[in-house]
């Protein structure tokens, strides 16, 4: 049948483009309460005292009382008094209370939970909490962190530090041509998924704990639930409901707002939803890690990369998180696609009083090739070679090692990657062109530029991750011949359902329509482990594959099918097999590929099982006036192995651009005291149709041997390149070095007029 | 209606999708919430409460608006339709086959707002051209697509 390299249609795409797909606010049951939460008013500080208040009387006498016994109330007290678990949220350091108890440590951190029928007297009731502190020292920044300026986590603020070693690059320095140093910083951003977080619960000692959420990773939020409430794994069911956009924001944070509706529903016995509003979901949950880099570069005057020294740091905000796993990702993505024989990089988690940051797409990858890109047309500049050339010296090649020392055993060709890149966007004439014009004695206040970058994204998890998640997926035949595969893998957007479907159809030769991936429902579906890290159409991908050949095996075996089927033999042979023996189910278990060597103590070793490679162009004009730079046009070409569903994998790579061209020019977290000033769409800006230039999307395929059909991850890879290709083109364009972002046009300004 | 009393509900009458309905609500309501709460017309979104996003997009007497800004009293006479009155019973509108062709939706959360806007933007211009159709769409968010496929959907439908 051949449907994988198809744009087949997208699974659900009738429900959606209707009306008729069921995201969690669009469901409702019979006496359910709505729920909300108090949250911290300041940074740190010790709870002295709460308080449920009634409004003051006013003049009108137009106020409503606040009937504060039809609340249900939960506070940390709750979860002791009603003997349920631990008021942690289980993930990696489990420091992380479902509702602070004593201390808060952040703005914006639950203390109170408060559910109701009426939700606009919810409200009210919401502003009459009041809560008093004892006010405790608070730091705000990263580099506040690392000076220690105060000690608010551990012994010395740090959640995780790691240290890659590749030869020595101390003895290399003396005999280096060169030596370069930069320093880059990027900075918070919201996910702004259109869907806010959202859950509703239903919950009692006898039939357990029940969820219904927005959610990428239903066993997470299914862990956490077992710990908060101390119940046995049956007793807990989480089901993911349509998701409107996740991009990591939706990684960790459900496991809290599951919590927290669950808590009020055990209390009240009756089911709560809650839902965030706008302004809620961007001050109170996470976001992208801000982040610092220092580079050291030794070069010798053929322009040959010979050592290099990085330092990377990442502000965790207040709780660990999964802020280990994000340094993890920066850190092996730091050196870039580059061969280098010597190379060092430092990197550490550090505590601030901020709102935890978290997952969002690229998971510090984004953080640390921007500052290696960046960096590297500096390196450029340095030795007198275009940044192109410069590169081309360096691009690792199959055989050579990365920063981890993971030998490149697949064919990569950045090389042509540039190539293909550049004759697409006609950079050569271009860059000619532009320094003509911005050079000529009456330059125009527009100056037009041009930059790329070039970078590679791991798929799946690092180093022995995949190993210990040991990911199963089923698929199930029912008596009528349909097949339904069984995974916690959501659909988030990204195409899950349809991807899976095309390859499951493409493994049996059957038709797509016989094939229905089931909603992730912990009480029906094996843990195929979380939907993040680019690992859903590689890894998972490929146990649906195993899973479904297994349905096939069995009925072959079973002497009820042969070698040769048509389609609706197929479908006989599995009403036969139920009739005769019952259910007809097969699982396949995750096994590594052959060679995969990870040594988590040295940080040495196969990071990823494979990379997608990528050289992204962007033209870029600045207004000398205003001071806004824009993006006039993209090109991304990339090595993504084979493309299972290419109008799917555009829609990624699209998606992705337009959120890194955000993240460089557009979305800027405003911080005061550790809260975000600007959470509201009006004053935090996201590109819309009008700011987003044409973005050419090229896939080059070299089929992966361990993917499905060849496929390898995708997903986060565009959000990577963007940033450091613009500020290049800045760069280009302007003559002037900018090294950090989001690049605001306050900024730009602060820096050209400073150069005037 | 009197809509000096915030507190007290009153009647609004209006239709819905070509349908009469007598709405029992508070005036000050937003009519979002009276569609997806006492209506149950799901279909339209809440992205923001702020008439940033346009995920709740519906059409007001063919004019097409933010409905988290408009409390309900407004709406008495006016004639309403949301995305589930988009396509007939068993026809889609050309502005939906095309998003689902052309992959003009991913997570789904912005679609019907963004269907809506591509619907109004073809009944006002047949043949928009590319700025046109970015300015057409500006004021509905989406977060997932980059918009490219968004584009490409509006022109395949303005081919059927
Ligand atoms: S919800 Fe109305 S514009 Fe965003
Ligand atoms: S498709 Fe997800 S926000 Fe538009």
């Amino acid at each position: 049948m051949n449907l994988v390299g198809k744009p087949i249609p997208r699974k659900e795409g009738r429900k959606k483009v209707t009306g008729q797909a069921l995201y969690v606010d669009d469901l409702s049951f019979p006496g359910m309460l709505h729920g909300v939460t108090v949250r911290s008013s300041v940074p740190r500080g010790r709870i002295k005292n709460i308080s449920f208040d009634q409004p003051p009387a006013t003049a009108g006498g137009s106020d409503r009382n606040i009937p504060w016994n039809e609340f249900t109330i939960v506070t940390a007290k709750d979860i002791r008094d009603l003997k349920l678990g631990e008021n942690y949220v289980a993930l990696i350091l489990n420091d992380q209370p479902y509702l602070a108890d004593e201390v808060v440590n952040h703005p914006e951190e639950a203390i109170v939970l408060l559910a109701h029928p009426d939700k606009y007297l919810l409200e009210e009731a919401r502003r009459h909490v009041s809560i008093e502190y004892e006010e405790l020292p608070a730091i705000f920044s990263l580099h506040d962190s690392l000076a220690q300026k105060e000690i608010i986590w551990g012994d010395d603020n740090v959640f995780k530090k790691f240290l890659v070693d590749k030869g020595n690059v101390d003895d290399v320095w003396a005999k280096a041509d060169f030596i370069v140093e930069g320093e880059y910083e990027t900075g918070a951003q919201e996910q702004l998924y259109i869907e806010n977080n959202g859950a509703i619960a239903l919950a009692n000692p006898n039939d357990g704990v029940t969820v219904w959420g927005s959610m990428q990773c239903p066993y997470y939020v299914h862990k956490a639930l077992i710990k908060l409430f101390g119940l046995p794994e049956e007793k807990i069911r989480v089901i993911q409901t349509e998701t409107g956009g996740g991009f990591g924001g939706k990684e960790e944070y459900p496991s809290m707002i599951a919590g927290h509706a669950a808590l009020l529903a055990w209390k009240s016995g009756l089911p709560v939803k809650m839902i965030y509003d706008r302004a809620e979901d961007m001050v109170a949950t996470t976001k992208r890690h801000p982040s610092r880099t220092l580079h050291k570069t030794a070069v010798n005057k053929d322009g040959k990369l010979l050592a290099m020294e990085i330092d990377f740091v990442i502000d965790g905000g207040a709780y660990c998180t999964l802020s280990p796993v994000v340094l993890s990702r920066g850190t092996i993505h730091a050196a870039g696609p580059y061969f280098c024989p010597d190379v060092r990089i430092k990197s550490t988690a550090v505590a601030t009083n901020l709102p935890p940051h978290g997952a969002f797409r690229g998971f510090g990858a984004p953080q640390s090739i921007f500052a290696l890109e960046r960096h590297l047309d500096k390196v450029a500049k340095t030795v007198g070679l275009t940044p192109e050339e410069f590169r081309r010296r360096n691009f690792i090649h199959e055989g050579e090692t990365t920063a981890t020392n993971q030998t490149i055993r697949e064919k990569v060709d950045m090389d042509g990657l540039l190539n293909r890149a550049f004759e697409l966007s006609d950079y050569h004439a271009k860059r000619e062109r532009f320094a003509r014009e911005n050079g000529s004695d009456r330059p125009s206040r527009i100056r037009k530029g041009i930059g790329f970058a070039s970078f590679m994204h791991g798929a799946g998890f690092t180093g022995s991750g995949e190993v210990y998640l040991q990911s199963v997926v089923g698929a199930e035949a029912t008596p009528e011949g349909l097949i339904r595969i069984l995974a916690a893998s959501t659909e988030i957007g990204q195409g899950t359902n349809t991807i899976f479907a095309q390859i499951a159809a493409d493994a049996l030769g059957l038709g797509y329509d016989l094939f229905e991936v089931a909603q992730p429902d912990t009480a029906q579906v094996p843990n195929s482990g979380p939907t993040v890290a680019s690992r859903t159409c590689m890894i998972v991908g490929k146990l649906v594959e195993s899973a479904v050949v297994g349905l096939k095996q069995t009925l072959l075996g079973s002497g009820l099918l042969k070698d040769q089927y048509t389609q609706a033999e197929f479908q006989r042979a599995c009403g036969d097999y139920i009739e005769k023996f019952g259910r007809l189910q097969s699982f396949s278990k995750y096994q590594p590929p052959p060679n995969i060597l990870w040594d988590d103590e040295k940080y040495q070793g196969d990071a990823y099982g494979a990379f997608a490679w990528a050289v992204y162009v962007a033209e870029v004009s600045v207004d000398l006036l205003t001071y806004e730079a824009h993006v006039d046009d993209f090109v991304a070409v990339q090595e993504v192995g084979r493309v299972i569903n290419p109008v799917l994998a555009a829609g990624q790579i699209e998606g992705g651009i337009a959120q890194a061209i955000g993240m460089t020019l557009y979305e800027n977290v405003v911080w005061e005291n550790g809260r975000m000033k600007n959470g509201q769409m009006t004053n935090y800006i996201m590109p819309t149709a009008a700011d987003i230039p044409p973005i050419r999307v090229y896939f080059e395929e070299n089929p992966y041997a361990y993917g499905p059909d060849g496929a390898k991850g995708i997903g986060e890879l565009p959000m990577d390149g963007p940033a450091p290709a613009i500020l290049n083109a800045i760069e280009n364009a302007t003559g002037e070095s900018f090294n950090q972002i989001p690049l605001m046009p306050e900024k730009m300004m602060e820096d050209l007029v400073g150069q005037g | 209606m009197d809509t000096q009393d915030i507190y007290t509900k009153s009647t609004v009458r209006c239709t819905v999708n070509g349908e009469s309905k007598a709405l029992h609500v508070y005036p000050m309501e937003r009519l979002l919430d009276v569609l997806r709460e006492q209506l149950r017309l799901t279909g339209t979104k809440e992205g923001c409460g702020e008439g940033e996003c346009g995920a709740c997009s519906v059409m007001i007497d063919g004019q097409i608006v933010n409905s988290c800004l408009v409390p309900v009293a407004q709406v008495e006479g006016a004639s309403i339709q949301t995305i589930e009155g988009i396509a007939t019973e068993d026809q889609l509108h050309a502005v939906q086959q095309a998003f689902i062709e052309c992959g003009g939706a991913q997570c789904g959360i912005c679609t019907p707002g963004m269907v809506l806007a591509a619907v109004d933007l073809l009944a006002k211009n047949s043949h928009p051209s590319e700025s046109e159709i970015r300015n057409g769409l500006a004021g509905n968010l989406c977060r997932c697509t980059g918009y490219m496929k968004i584009f490409e959907s509006v022109v395949r439908a303005c081919e059927k």
